[in-house]
């Protein structure tokens, strides 16, 4: 449940019509299936080591025990050397996880110093930034981390933690820079300055709280695309692959012809916990952009609260003038409104 | 027309960016690359260090800038060098060979995806709240599974267990590429599966960015003012709404292709498809350095073509990215 804290917490930053208790109850029906998901994969990452029946590594030698298909001893079946699948799937979900949730934080760390720096310095230094931010976004991340990682000796959980914490900021940089832009010139940015604040301390305490959502949605995305890559990346053999995560699992289970021996209860459980994962953060990232744009939430719903049909309300000008700027719908709008070296609407609009 | 000379410019630099990238990891990175080699085939003998050093052009010779020099004019002929593992053949032939599959499925499946989702887009976002709206939580998942995993169950499905399909490679064994139908026939047959992968997967994203935007537009005065006119329905979707939601989705058409196609790469190893998703998972397993390399490249200018033909698109479809240029 650790995962919903954020994202409940900033909902405060919106202006609400009455902040009752019964959040929860009132949150999209996306973001509660979403966050019941991720929870589910969080406590199976923390304790699931722990309770894991054998040792992911064991290769049993008792020879009915290769490939041997879900029974009462071993839940998910066995692989070819007799390992043990379950034990295998909980490991892989916390190293998984683990990485998933270190690159999203590093990377989102780097994002909010890239995209906020360029839009309050502006000038040079913006035009450099955003135009380095967009060609990241162009150059196919996944072919580059492969000749990244393929010269490394080590491929290990460090290093793909480096490699790709260091190629998944650009997205959010362009997304935080173009809220920044916004915000830069309102009023009550305006008025800390005048009452003389330090330009840290605006950046600190008026405009990072104010991107909050912002910044835990693009967290969301960049956990999604951790999972992703490193998931594919050790499927081809980019990884440690005498670690158990869900991509080293699916990787031997090719390699060593899972599917032509039939033996699906080896395979499909880590592509269905990867597809799970990959479901729970896109609900929840949803159910964030449908509660700060009433618009895009499910019309069902409005007619349930209402007693009877009434389309979703018309934002406020000011959430509408928000909303464009989160999630999915504003990454795309906005981060291709091109780089403010090449194209003027996104700057004009801003200013 | 400066709009497209500054986007031109834009793509100069990011090439130019992916080529120096390009050179400097091999140069930056802590691993050796003959040493690697060496390790991978112990029969080498230890003189053949510096024949290795040579092929591969890591032994440095020269200054930097020099090779610096040098390799951009060897990447303008298209000479990536030798191949390591099928040595004596140039890593360009292998391009060549594996460049014309990949392009035909990945390129036809993800614009059909693309035609497709925005399609079911315009209709969810019109009619939203709808079945097919309803319906879009559950293609999200469809989504959220990783492309080779999906390919992996697919060919369980359809060729393991019902033998409607394949089980991978690019045509039926026994015939030689040409053109001719027998040959062509059995191509386009052992694609349909890896193509049926490609928009499955990649088709909610499409369909959901779509349908908000199509929210968002359906929302606006014009919009009303058309409905108010007492225009058919059909006029004012598409020329009215669709028409300025497109916009948004196809910028988000010309970046999203970097994903759709290294996740489609990804996809061809699983069903052994003869692309250069193959040549890839080949070169990365037996340290193919000169390969990699030539690969990264190859995708990167690839999806910079396609930005660039968006962007013509995009100068064509929108009367106001032209008056922005008249005006200046």
């Amino acid at each position: 449940m650790t995962a919903i804290l954020p994202i409940t917490a900033d909902t405060a930053a919106l202006p609400q019509e009455d902040a009752r208790p019964g959040r929860w109850r009132r949150m999209p029906a996306k973001a509660k299936v979403g966050a019941v998901l991720l929870g589910l994969f969080v406590l199976a990452a923390i304790i699931g080591p722990l309770v894991a029946p054998y040792d992911p590594g064991f290769q049993n030698p008792a020879p009915g025990l290769s490939l041997h298909a879900p029974y009462g001893a071993h839940l998910l079946g066995t692989t070819q050397t007799g390992q043990d699948v379950l034990s295998q799937l909980l490991t892989g979900i916390r190293l998984t996880g683990e990485l998933a949730v270190i690159v999203g934080v590093v990377a989102t760390a780097l994002s909010v110093i890239v995209g906020v720096t360029a839009a309050f310095l502006g000038g040079v230094w913006d035009e450099v930034l955003s135009l380095v931010s967009n060609v990241f976004l162009v150059i196919p991340a996944l072919p580059l981390l492969i000749v990244l990682l393929g010269y490394l000796q080590t491929k290990g959980q460090d290093a793909t933690i480096l490699v790709l914490s260091g190629l998944g900021w650009p997205w959010g940089a362009r997304v935080i820079r173009a809220q920044t832009l916004a915000i830069r010139n309102r009023d009550f940015i305006a008025a800390a300055r005048e009452t003389g604040e330090k330009s840290w301390r605006i950046i600190a305490f008026e405009i990072i709280p104010n991107e909050v959502s912002l910044i835990a949605a693009s967290f969301v995305n960049t956990v999604l695309y951790a999972i992703g890559a490193s998931v594919a990346l050790a499927f081809i053999g980019v990884a440690d692959l005498n670690s158990w995560s869900l991509g080293t699992m699916l990787y031997w289970a090719e390699s060593q012809q899972a599917l032509q021996l039939g033996a699906w209860w080896w395979f499909v459980p880590p592509g269905v916990v990867v597809a799970l994962m990959g479901a729970g953060l896109v609900l929840l990232n949803t159910g964030i952009d449908e509660l700060g744009n009433p618009r895009l939430r499910d019309a069902s719903s409005a007619s349930r609260i209402a007693g009877h049909w009434l389309p979703p309300a018309d934002p406020t000008p000011v959430l509408a003038e928000l909303s464009r700027h989160r999630g999915k719908l504003a990454g795309f709008v906005h981060s291709f409104s091109r780089s403010s070296l090449l194209d003027e609407t996104e700057g004009g609009q801003a200013r | 027309m400066s709009f497209l000379l500054r986007r031109l410019g834009f793509y100069a630099v990011t090439a130019w960016v992916a080529l120096t990238i390009n050179f400097f990891i091999p140069r930056a990175m802590p691993g050796n690359a003959v040493q690697s080699i060496m390790a991978k085939f112990p029969d080498l003998q230890p003189s053949a260090y510096q024949a290795l050093e040579a092929m591969l052009g890591v032994g440095h010779p020269g200054s930097i800038w020099h090779q610096y020099g040098s390799y951009l004019v060897d990447v303008a002929h298209f000479n990536f060098g030798t191949d390591v593992t099928q040595y004596p053949t140039q890593v360009s032939t292998l391009l060549a060979e594996s460049i014309p599959w990949t392009l035909t499925l990945v390129g036809s499946a993800t614009v059909i995806a693309f035609l497709i989702g925005t399609g079911l887009g315009i209709v969810a976002g019109w009619r939203h709240g709808g079945a097919l709206d309803r319906a879009l939580p559950g293609l999200m998942f469809l989504q959220a599974i990783p492309y080779f995993f999906f390919a992996l169950i697919l060919l369980e499905l359809f060729a393991s267990k019902l033998h409607v399909f394949p089980l991978g490679q690019g045509y039926g064994e026994g015939l030689v590429p040409g053109w001719h139908w027998a040959f062509i026939g059995s191509a386009i047959y052992h694609s349909l599966l890896p193509a049926l992968t490609i928009v499955l997967t990649s088709i909610a994203g499409w369909m959901l960015q779509m349908r908000n935007v199509m929210i968002t537009t359906t929302g606006e005065d014009y919009v009303i003012a058309g409905q108010a006119k007492g225009l058919h329905n059909r006029r004012v979707i598409f020329t009215y709404a669709a028409r300025n939601a497109i916009l948004p989705q196809l910028q988000g058409f010309g970046l999203a292709l970097g994903f759709v196609v290294s996740g489609a790469l990804i996809m061809e190893i699983v069903f052994s498809y003869p692309g250069i998703g193959l040549l890839l998972l080949n070169a990365v397993s037996s340290n193919d350095y000169p390969l990699m390399q030539a690969i990264f490249l190859v995708i990167t200018f690839a999806v910079l073509v396609a930005n660039m033909i968006v962007d013509l698109i995009i100068v064509f479809a929108d009367p106001r990215a032209r008056a922005r240029e008249a005006t200046r």
